[in-house]
């Protein structure tokens, strides 16, 4: 094999820039304009299929394709087939410039849903507004996202309604008055629910007890809890992702505080209870959805989602699903599929029957929409109530 | 004045060549770089475009690497991390210069205008910084030998992550500029969300206008004393040493220079369009991108990293959807049988065999219903193997394109004949 030579390799190389320069040139069929044509309509998606957050882009590529598969043995949308047409974007922004550039502008594709992380999720948005196609991103919860332009949508609810919910269910339902926070100051998420959180906890009459700061992947909380445990609180509230969580849990009742635990969607994980074991029992998150909820809508997605993959479908499943349907429901009620039609469409979407919950789309293009309460019970995250919106 | 140095001064070129001899490839390469651009815009091929200004930025990091691991044989894998400082650097400058200069951080002005030059100078700036803190990061690694400089540029790489992730948000109007001041603006850089809103400048001219200066710094640098300095140490630090060389002053200056680029590089990719800032994306995984194009082009080969960037950045991109390879196959083969070499049986056996394998793929995923974009990355990683299998020297080993091939034959020829 190693016989090959420099010169060989040269015009192989050569090679690989000819054949290149073929797959790349634009082929007469893409030359057509599919939101004209009667063929199948076109829709994209573009998320995290590998790398490290590989899990986010496949369930929301699961949710995405049990909505494809609905409408088109419900006929499809006028008479005509909805086809995905689905790139990875590895996590990384420039390959996810890549990838909905070229669904924009090569596939020519009607519509475009994706992706799970606010920073690609801009990188996305900015192309859909600048080729005016519109995008609905099913899960990316930074404010940026859509206040990029009139193409950009999200189904999803942002992070100081979260904080609220939470606020809300602490001060009604707990009936707490005094919360402590310990937030992760590293992350932008944790920091903005921590001020969501304390914020309307005040205004409905509760007391901060006490605020903490960590930083993600820290091993050690002791000096935090031990100054939250002389303010006696009633609970305490910890948004960050879950395994700082779970650490933070079984610390907190070695210190032998047994207010409960209080936190975020970054909570949703198998991992969490595996990490928290019995500490992490009886405490409290906010999620965009539970597979227990016992409306219809929810049974049927987890009954279909279950048949077809195996596994119970997460929020992320469940909110690329819901993305999809808004963007179904729109087509259908859009006179045309030009940009322009299909955004006003989607922005008039009201009161739209999801699978997380019931969705309004507001004024900034964001989703109006209730919360709902997890409890973890025998290690099991278990619906405890939804939270409507303000 | 040696007698040496005497003669050396008398054969040495005037400085008005020597200027022309950088001056008229620089024209050229910016000529190319206007034409292409041209040429794009006409034909209305954004996602081409944006593939191509992938494709450019990574042909400066790939060769301004070179330098580094390439040229004197040092280990950096940091040198995502010089692309943030000098990316961050020049998306801040142009960003919140444009909110204070034009109350907007859009685009201003057309092709050549006002926007455009602030553009460039944030880049060349932020390629200064980007070499400064390759100063710093070099200077007391650069002095031992062997592996510290690879450990410290992980280390500085760690670094400049956690503190851009600690940045504040990014701010939008000019007032929250004003009032803010400047330090705390300078810290405002959007934390790990990303650097989000700097104006889309990086156009193809540009970038290539910067590839076409790094290639010619670094030909320039590889093929003057400087370059023999480079090269010597890579072969035989001790040899060199001996032989007077001052081995750490070169590779400081290898190492300055390489940053420089990088953070040039920087500046382009934080004004493209279709790319955000993030502390993320620069991290280790992209230091170690740029290591494998500098390794797959052969060390301290400035094509071969040219060519390097090139596959690596266009195959993924491929791979999304695996075109039919067999009129390329046709073509190779026959331009192989034309004019190949005495291995010409073998090369058309290789042909023929590498088509014929990957439609079989191609017809056999299409039969099963097996989308081949799910596995582009196992192809990519396999390609990669298959490439350093075949060639483990890299593409072009430490030589250049046009010195191999038919090509280098009749180069060789010609050097034989005018030699003596």
């Amino acid at each position: 094999m190693a016989h090959f030579t420099l010169s060989t390799l040269a015009r192989a190389l050569g090679a690989l820039a000819v054949s290149a320069a073929a797959a790349f040139a634009p082929s007469p069929a893409a030359a057509q304009d599919p939101k004209k044509a009667d063929g199948p309509i076109l829709i994209g998606h573009y998320g995290s299929l590998t790398g490290s957050e590989a899990t986010f882009g496949q369930n929301t590529s699961r949710g995405i394709r049990i909505a494809v598969k609905e409408i088109n043995d419900a006929g499809g949308i006028g008479g005509r087939k909805v086809e995905l047409k689905e790139y990875d974007t590895q996590g990384k922004t420039q390959e996810a410039g890549s990838a909905v550039t070229r669904l924009l502008t090569s596939d020519k594709v009607s519509a475009l849903l994706g992706e799970v992380a606010s920073s690609l999720s801009i990188t996305g948005g900015k192309l859909a507004q600048k080729y005016s196609v519109p995008m609905i991103t099913p899960s990316s919860t930074n404010p940026q996202v859509t206040r990029i332009g009139n193409m950009v949508f999200r189904v999803c609810f942002l992070d100081d309604f979260q904080g609220y919910a939470m606020a809300k269910f602490a001060y009604d339902d707990l009936k707490a008055k005094k919360v402590a926070i310990l937030f992760d100051q590293a992350q932008t998420y944790s920091k903005g629910l921590a001020e969501f959180f304390s914020k309307s906890f005040r205004e409905l009459g509760g007391k901060i007890s006490a605020e903490q700061a960590f930083t993600g992947g820290d091993q050690d909380f002791s000096a935090q809890l031990t100054t939250i445990r002389e303010t006696n609180p009633d609970a305490i509230y910890v948004p960050g992702y879950y395994t700082d969580a779970g650490n933070i849990a079984l610390q907190v009742r070695k210190l032998g505080i047994t207010a409960p635990l209080l936190g975020g969607d970054g909570w949703d994980s198998p991992k969490l209870a595996e990490i928290g074991g019995g500490a992490i029992e009886g405490s409290f998150y906010t999620n965009h959805y539970s597979h227990q909820d016992p409306r219809g809508e929810v049974q049927e997605f987890v009954r279909k989602y279950t048949e077809t993959y195996g596994q119970v479908p997460d929020a992320l499943a469940a909110l690329g699903y819901d993305s999809a349907r808004v963007l179904f429901a729109a087509m259908k009620a859009s006179p045309t599929l030009e940009g322009k039609d299909l955004a006003a469409a989607i922005a008039a979407t009201k009161d739209f029957q999801g699978v997380a919950g019931t969705i309004t789309i507001d004024k900034n293009r964001n989703a109006r929409k209730p919360a709902v309460i997890v409890e973890m019970k025998g290690g099991v995250p278990t619906y405890r109530a939804t939270v409507q919106p303000k | 004045m040696t007698l040496d140095q005497r003669r050396a001064a008398e054969l040495a070129p005037s400085r008005a060549v020597a200027a022309l001899r950088s001056a008229a490839p620089l024209a050229v390469g910016l000529g190319l770089a206007l034409a292409l651009h041209l040429g794009l815009d006409a034909s209305d091929l954004p996602f081409h475009t944006k593939v191509l200004v992938d494709v450019g930025i990574n042909v400066i990091l790939a060769v301004s690497l070179t330098m580094v691991n390439g040229f004197t044989g040092q280990f950096s894998v940091g040198h995502a991390a010089f692309m943030a400082v000098g990316g961050y650097t020049a998306g801040a400058l142009t960003y919140y210069s444009s909110l204070l200069l034009w109350d907007s951080g859009d685009q201003h002005g057309g092709f050549l205008g006002a926007g455009e030059w602030l553009f460039v100078g944030s880049c060349i700036v932020g390629g200064l910084v980007a070499a400064a803190a390759g100063y710093v990061v070099g200077l007391p690694s650069l002095r031992l030998r062997g592996d510290y400089l690879a450990i410290v540029t992980l280390g500085f790489g760690e670094i400049v992550r956690v503190i851009l992730q600690q940045t504040g948000n990014v701010k939008f109007t000019a007032d929250e500029v004003r009032e803010a001041g400047f330090l705390d603006t300078a810290t405002s850089l959007g934390g790990a969300l990303g650097f989000t809103g700097v104006p889309t400048y990086s156009s193809i001219f540009w970038v290539y206008a910067f590839v076409a200066i790094t290639l010619l710094v670094a030909h320039r640098l590889k093929f003057s004393t400087y370059g023999r300095a480079f090269l010597s140490i890579r072969e035989d630090e001790i040899a060199a040493e001996a032989m007077g060389v001052r081995t750490t002053r070169y590779k400081v200056l290898a190492f300055v220079l390489a940053a420089g680029f990088a953070g040039i590089a920087g500046g382009m990719f934080a004004h493209q369009s279709g790319a955000t800032l993030n502390p993320r994306e620069l991290g280790f995984q992209k230091s170690f991108d740029v290591v494998t194009m500098v390794v797959l082009g052969g060390m301290g080969s400035i094509s071969g990293a040219v060519a390097a960037a090139a596959i690596l950045t266009i195959l993924p991109e491929l791979l999304r959807d695996l075109p039919h390879v067999w009129p390329a196959g046709v073509l190779v083969l026959a331009l192989g049988l034309a004019f190949g070499g005495p291995k010409r049986a073998r090369f058309a056996l290789w042909t023929v065999g590498v088509t014929a394998a990957i439609e079989a793929i191609r017809f056999g995923a299409r039969r099963l219903g097996v989308n081949l974009a799910d596995y582009r990355l196992i192809f990519y990683a396999l390609s990669l193997i298959l490439m350093m299998i075949l060639r483990p020297q890299g593409i072009f080993g430490v030589r250049e394109a046009w010195e191999i091939g038919p090509i280098g034959r009749i180069l060789a020829r010609r050097a034989r004949r005018a030699a003596p």
